[in-house]
């Protein structure tokens, strides 16, 4: 049997599907150029097409057809070489549409191999949410927001061939920069874009990490019943009702908590998360009302408390809060855990409400905001910056 | 006619009433005294004469359910799959086309665990715009988890329409049940019925329970979430778990009513007719007995050894009975009133089903031979069935026949 290769893209659908594929098919195609053979595919059991779920997308090369077809002979691939992380809130974990519960970003990265992280912060802020493991791998940042480029309407930002710029870096043995400058000139037709990948590729410099080096947060999973075990009918027991639960503090019993599907989250779906001001919320109900999940708690005191493992992100409770800055979203790299912000509030008001003034600064005001935007013609406006971030490495 | 023998000292005690009506008017009175809950219609010929006569029922005040006609087939199906989810005893029907514009919603509700009784007036697939009998509508489903059964006499139908309730609604079985009629010849025209009394029906037929199963504000469930590569696989292993023991729950349905009604089917999956001393038989499903066994007695005057075996359930396929059955003849012709385009051998669908079942269930291997006859509505005559017999006989000389012959065709 010949070398083997296998990248994996992980992204958020539906928004970075397209930048996924034209990566996968760009290490393919790149690796053509040095007489290899490949197939690039995204996950069928991922659900691509929703807003935010993590899915992935593959690219498997080798040196001959038997042995490409022996890495074909699998659902997807076990072990990886390289997994590239397109959106760093994705760090905390992928939980898709299939049942394996939360997954690290580096399930299925060989001992050794290297986690690519399109990101703007650095190694030490990642490694607070990217999960700890007993095999060492090699870390590596291209500088960057997550893209959008390969969306029909939004401009590029070179993410893709930045990417395969670095991945020559990363695995020299599955092709080398010449051949992805060549796809680049020959399908792309970019000298911009070959410059970009060159820069990501003389810049890029992956790290080790160390056995035990990360997020020590155990990771939820689920084992799937037999047929015999399984409810019939294609059904499934509904949730019990839930009710009212105490306050941390006084110990007061009131509100309402329904009670939620343990086994299924969803929560790294998010990329932003709702921050409440239980100081000026009104108990207007229109949050609690509105979110699609049912994911507010009915707090002791009447106020409403997002639970974060439920919560998946939509921004519909900030949309709706009539109340300034009582309901802000704020990007999900500033968390690093789903804890009750009810509870910390009621622990230590002027602590939280400390906390939510410096926090809330971090998001962007709403104005016209688009679905999965901040606001209309935000994306274009970042392009520019994107760009010199990426000149700059 | 089936044999349908009323002991003398039982006929005595039940109030039986005899009535002169149609297969399909059999099955609304089989709605009537099952209490069916939910009907839901949409007109297509020959299943539209049922929704015809369960609407008068309702409008004559006999008959008390929702009566619901839904913008189309696709609809009407959907409905009472929902309503039976809910608790309710569900009735509808359809055939042909209308049969397949349904599609969607028959395929989904074996897995959802649905016991809708259904009449499938069997009709030829339009275009040409035909509506005389054919069996390929029913069929279609044959692979789906649907429990299937034919009929040959208003009699029958209607007792077979109160045996399916029981068997769809049995806590082991909960799976959707076709009962086919043939288009014209059962659901058109009028013969001669003994309506049970509805102290009987009661006895037999206990209410609707489906248990855990039950979506209802006091059980809380969720029905048909989404399920991927994960669950599809044992989803339909538990369906398969429902097939295995089909079978068993059939021959108690049959000993329980043979008990109650004191009509007699013998062995409930097919029908056996001269085949005591015969030396071949043929085999089919439906009205077609009528002409076979008129045929057959012809035949015997002349001394020919000829049987017929008339299966009455496809789904379940009895295939190791209908094997032990069949192995002890030199010969079998089936008679598919059905089409199976590309098939092994090019066959009807009943006869490769036969082919199949004898490959492992027969000790002999006597010769198959495949007919296909009475297509479209076309009458399936007696020289027709003389013609097949003699067909069988050749081969059982060792004369080879071509495994699959058109019958009454114009050449």
């Amino acid at each position: 049997m010949g070398q083997l290769f296998a990248v994996e893209i992980i992204y958020r659908g539906v928004f970075q599907k397209t930048l996924a594929k034209n990566i996968t098919r760009g290490i393919v195609l790149a690796a053509r150029n040095q007489g290899k053979l490949g197939i690039s595919f995204g996950r069928y059991g991922d659900s691509p097409e929703r807003n935010g779920i993590p899915a992935k997308s593959f690219a498997i090369v080798a040196n001959d057809e038997q042995t490409l077809e022996a890495g074909m002979a699998q659902y997807e691939p076990k072990q990886v070489d390289v997994t590239v992380v397109l959106d760093d809130t994705l760090c905390k974990g992928a939980e898709s549409w299939a049942w394996y519960g939360l997954q690290p970003v580096h399930h299925a990265l060989k001992p050794g191999g290297t986690l690519v992280v399109v990101s703007l912060e650095d190694k030490p802020a990642l490694l607070k949410t990217i999960h700890k493991r007993e095999e060492p791998y090699k870390l590596g940042i291209v500088k960057g927001a997550a893209s959008f480029s390969g969306m029909w309407v939004f401009k590029d930002d070179h993410t893709d061939v930045r990417v395969l710029g670095v991945i020559a870096k990363a695995l020299p043995e599955l092709f080398s920069f010449k051949s992805v400058e060549d796809y680049i000139n020959d399908k792309l037709k970019s000298g911009l874009k070959a410059t970009s990948a060159r820069n990501a590729y003389d810049r890029f410099a992956a790290v080790e990490v160390k056995p035990g080096e990360g997020n020590p947060e155990k990771l939820f999973n689920y084992n799937l019943p037999g047929w015999q075990k399984m409810r019939d009918g294609v059904s499934i027991a509904g949730q019990p009702q839930g009710g009212p639960y105490a306050d941390p503090v006084t110990g007061n019993v009131g509100g309402f908590r329904p009670a939620r599907n343990e086994l299924f989250k969803k929560y790294s779906t998010r990329t932003m998360r709702p921050v409440v001001n239980f100081k000026t919320c009104t108990k207007c109900t229109l949050c609690w009302l509105n979110c699609p999940d049912a994911s507010f708690d009915v707090t002791p005191d009447g106020t409403y408390d997002v639970n974060l493992e439920s919560c998946c992100g939509c921004g519909v409770c900030e949309q709706v809060c009539p109340v300034k800055d009582c309901v802000s979203m704020v990007n999900e790299s500033e968390f690093h855990d789903n804890h009750s912000q009810w509870e910390a509030f009621k622990k230590d008001q002027d602590a939280y409400l400390k906390w939510l003034e410096t926090t809330i600064q971090k998001a962007e005001p709403i104005g016209e905001r688009a679905h999965g935007f901040r606001y209309r013609g935000q994306y274009q406006e970042e392009v520019p910056e994107a760009l010199e971030i990426a000149a700059r490495g | 006619m089936a044999t349908l023998t009323v002991p003398v000292e039982k006929r005595k005690k039940i109030q039986e009433q005899e009535a002169l009506i149609t297969g399909a008017e059999a099955i609304a009175i089989a709605c009537k005294l099952a209490n069916v809950d939910v009907v839901t219609a949409y007109p297509i010929r020959p299943y539209d004469t049922v929704m015809q006569y369960i609407s008068q029922l309702v409008a004559d005040g006999e008959m008390d359910c929702e009566y619901i006609v839904a913008e189309g087939e696709h609809s009407q199906f959907e409905i009472v799959k929902h309503a039976s989810v809910c608790g309710a005893r569900v009735f509808c029907g359809s055939s042909g086309v209308g049969w397949m514009y349904a599609m969607e919603a028959l395929t989904v509700s074996p897995a959802l665990r649905v016991p809708m009784v259904c009449m499938v007036g069997n009709r030829a697939l339009d275009d040409p715009g035909a509506f005389g009998v054919e069996h390929n509508d029913a069929l279609a489903v044959r692979d789906l988890g649907w429990l299937l059964t034919w009929v040959d006499s208003a009699q029958e139908a209607l007792d077979t329409a109160l045996i399916a309730y029981r068997v769809a609604e049995d806590q082991r079985i909960l799976v959707p049940l076709a009962i086919s009629c043939d288009g014209a010849f059962l659901t058109h025209s009028q013969g001669l019925v003994k309506v049970p009394t509805p102290e009987q029906v009661k006895k037999f037929l206990p209410p609707y329970n489906r248990g855990n199963l039950l979506l209802h504000p006091d059980n809380v469930i969720s029905v048909a979430p989404q399920a991927n590569e994960d669950w599809v696989m044992e989803i339909r292993r538990q369906n398969y778990a429902i097939t295995e023991i089909t079978c068993d729950v059939i021959r108690e349905v049959y000993a329980e009513f043979e008990e109650i009604f004191g009509r007699k089917y013998g062995n409930p999956f097919f029908e056996e007719y001269m085949t005591e001393d015969a030396d071949v038989v043929l085999l089919g499903m439906g009205t077609m007995s009528t002409p076979v066994k008129v045929a057959i007695r012809k035949l015997r005057e002349q001394g020919q050894k000829v049987g017929f075996v008339r299966l009455r359930w496809f789904r379940p396929f009895a295939g190791p009975e209908i094997a032990k059955s069949l192995e002890r003849f030199k010969a079998i012709g089936v008679i598919d009133r059905d089409f199976s385009f590309g098939s092994p051998n090019l066959s009807g669908v009943v006869a490769t089903e036969v082919r199949s079942a004898m490959y492992t269930g027969a000790a002999t291997r006597p010769p198959v031979l495949g007919f296909i006859c009475g297509l479209g509505g076309r009458e399936v005559t007696v020289p027709d069935v003389e013609t097949m017999t003699e067909k069988v006989f050749q081969a059982a000389k060792g004369k080879a026949q071509p495994l699959t012959q058109w019958i009454g065709l114009r050449s």
